[in-house]
């Protein structure tokens, strides 16, 4: 539906998107995650014609209407867009919501019919008449998704559409993303600096860094098995400890990192400049090394204990700083506080081991 | 002092018997000015649209021109057009000179620069995401044109309503080419708030002169109300 080939855009001397590169099915759930200023709304501006790239292709259902101009008014009217802060127009949510169906030359019946629908299903039933104006922040963003959904686009983007609203108008507008997908399966691209947003809504996630995409896949991919020490760090690995493979045959390796050894699941050999991703959650502490066959047993000292909602965040200095989560009943069972000895433990194959630089 | 007290109970008479002769003039006055504005409005929306909308050379420095002639002097605008309009004038023949015609143009070309100015300034005020937004749902450029203008509209009359404050407000352009005349008919006159005020406390008319400035000062502050309710909208 939507391809990307080699995209670049520069504002100036600064290069916000640097060649990239990636394809959009039909159909599908595509969410870009990336830091802020890694260009996630540029990409989507691009994409809804609204700037034009300094290099590449983009096309849209075939057509790249950077290319050809004539093209972009119907490619344009393919696609609808929510922008990340609430803007209405200074009239009323009715009129607002009409907008984009008056453009379209439809029927006072059919526009009226249509916008009514629309509203309730953002569940601003019986608000036609208020001025947009006067609404909350998490109001307005949904007469903006539904005059964006009003016109019935096969690709809806979205940029960071839930970024400062309310939980209750986060969880609706997720609820309507995903029912939108399922029902009329609008193809749907929304960018957001919350993972766990990208987790719970997309097909598939591209992690975008750096003016590039530094990953594509789906969600348990992007978050068990990312692609980079930058990718780790974002999908919130915890632990990332550089090393070097020093030995390695059969798919294991040992790892040397600073003068650690590490044994861990890895394609490579040795000499390698490797980083270790070690989720906090596959880390275990015990106030001895009991009995651990196979997994990497480290003693240590306890550096420090932070609350974490129900859980507590251990963090342990074994000659590399690695953090465990538990829950404070297990931290209180182990009796432990900073400057307790311990030993952290974690099993080969909870190790995912990236390629360095 | 005594003087002063007997102008104002003067002035409070002459407006409330609604004297003739201070009703017309007021009368007078806000039909220039009126239609004055009028005029400017329906030149300034387009011009100052394809101004904001346009790209073209020199568009900055257009932009500069037109906020500095803001405060462009009363009778610099009188002057000229007086030079234009006089007997020996390219525009003589058609007998303007000390007609409220004349007033009307010098008005208009008076309250232009601000009117164009304040109009450019309401169509670029329009939030950017309110523009992307029109782009977005698929506007033509016809379509995006009309609601960034609509999207304005308060910001655009309160341009219209600064442009009749300072029109009605005037003084020099309107007796350099009306010349305060004050004939026997109704059309034929050309005296207006400002310039009767300015003759009539020359000739130590006092309560004459107070109570058409009560009226001027009434004036400008229904056209401030209108502004202030516009900017809350």
């Amino acid at each position: 539906m939507i391809e990307c080939i080699d995209v670049a855009k520069r504002f100036g001397t600064t290069a916000v998107l640097a060649g990239l590169t990636a394809r959009i099915e039909a159909g599908e759930i595509f969410a870009i995650i990336g830091p802020s200023g890694s260009g996630k709304s540029t990409l989507l501006r691009l994409i809804d014609l609204l700037d034009t790239p300094t290099e590449g292709a983009i096309r849209v259902g075939g057509a790249d209407a950077h290319r050809e101009p004539e093209q972009s008014l119907a490619v344009r009217r393919k696609m609808g867009m929510v922008f990340q802060k609430p803007a209405v127009f200074n009239t009323t949510v009715y009129e607002n919501v009409a907008i984009g169906l008056r453009f379209r030359g439809e029927g006072m019946a059919a526009i009226r019919e249509k916008v009514e629908d629309v509203l309730r299903m953002v569940g601003l039933a019986g608000y036609e008449e208020r001025r947009a104006r006067t609404l909350s922040g998490g109001e307005m963003q949904r007469v903006a998704l539904a005059r964006a959904m009003v016109i019935e686009p096969e690709v809806l983007l979205l940029d960071e559409p839930t970024a400062n609203l309310d939980p209750v108008s986060v969880a609706l507008i997720e609820d309507l993303i995903f029912r939108l997908n399922r029902d009329r399966g609008t193809t749907i691209v929304f960018s957001t600096h919350d993972m766990y947003q990208g987790q719970r809504l997309a097909h598939r996630v591209g992690v975008l860094m750096k003016g590039v995409f530094a990953q594509v896949g789906t969600p348990r991919e992007v978050f068990t098995l990312p692609a980079s020490r930058e990718v780790a760090r974002f999908v919130g690995v915890e632990n990332v400890v550089d090393g070097v493979v020093a030995a390695g045959e059969n798919g294991t390796s040992v790892i040397d990192a600073g003068g650690i050894r590490i044994r861990a699941h890895s394609p490579f050999g040795a000499g390698e400049a490797v980083s270790l991703c070690i989720r906090s959650e596959e880390i275990r502490i015990a106030a001895t090394s009991g009995d651990t066959p196979g997994r990497n047993s480290l003693p240590g000292t306890v550096t420090s204990v932070v609350p974490r909602g129900p859980f507590s965040k251990v963090t342990v200095d074994c000659g590399v700083a690695l953090s465990s989560i538990l829950s404070w009943k297990a931290a209180d069972g182990l009796g432990i506080g900073e400057g307790s000895r311990v030993v952290v433990s974690f099993a080969p194959e909870s190790v995912h081991v990236v390629r360095r630089g | 002092m005594y003087e002063i007290i007997e102008g104002i109970a003067e002035a409070a008479r002459l407006i409330i018997t609604l004297d003739p002769g201070v009703m017309s003039i007021a009368a007078r006055s806000i039909i220039v000015s009126f239609t004055a504005t009028v005029a400017a409005t329906l030149i300034s929306i387009p011009l100052g649209a394809a101004i904001n909308f346009g790209t073209f050379r020199g568009r900055t420095s257009l932009i500069n021109l037109i906020q500095t002639l803001y405060s462009l002097p009363t009778v610099i605008v009188g002057l000229l057009i007086f030079l234009l309009i006089s007997r020996v004038g390219p525009f003589g023949f058609m007998r303007l000179l000390f007609t409220p015609t004349a007033m009307i143009i010098a008005q208009t070309v008076l309250v232009l620069p601000i009117m164009t100015g304040l109009t450019i300034s309401a169509l670029s005020g329009v939030d950017t995401v309110i523009r992307d937004t029109l782009h977005s749902l698929g506007a033509t450029r016809l379509q995006f044109l009309a609601n960034v203008m609509k999207e304005a509209r308060f910001a655009i009359l309160t341009a219209v309503a600064v442009g009749f404050g300072r029109a009605i407000s005037e003084v020099g352009a309107a007796i350099l080419v009306g010349g305060n005349i004050m004939a026997s008919s109704f059309s034929g006159s050309t005296r207006t708030l400002t310039t009767a005020i300015s003759l009539e406390t020359s000739m130590g008319n006092i309560p004459q002169s107070i109570a058409l400035g009560t009226i001027l000062l009434a004036i400008a502050l229904g056209v401030n109300l209108v502004i202030t309710r516009m900017q809350h909208r």
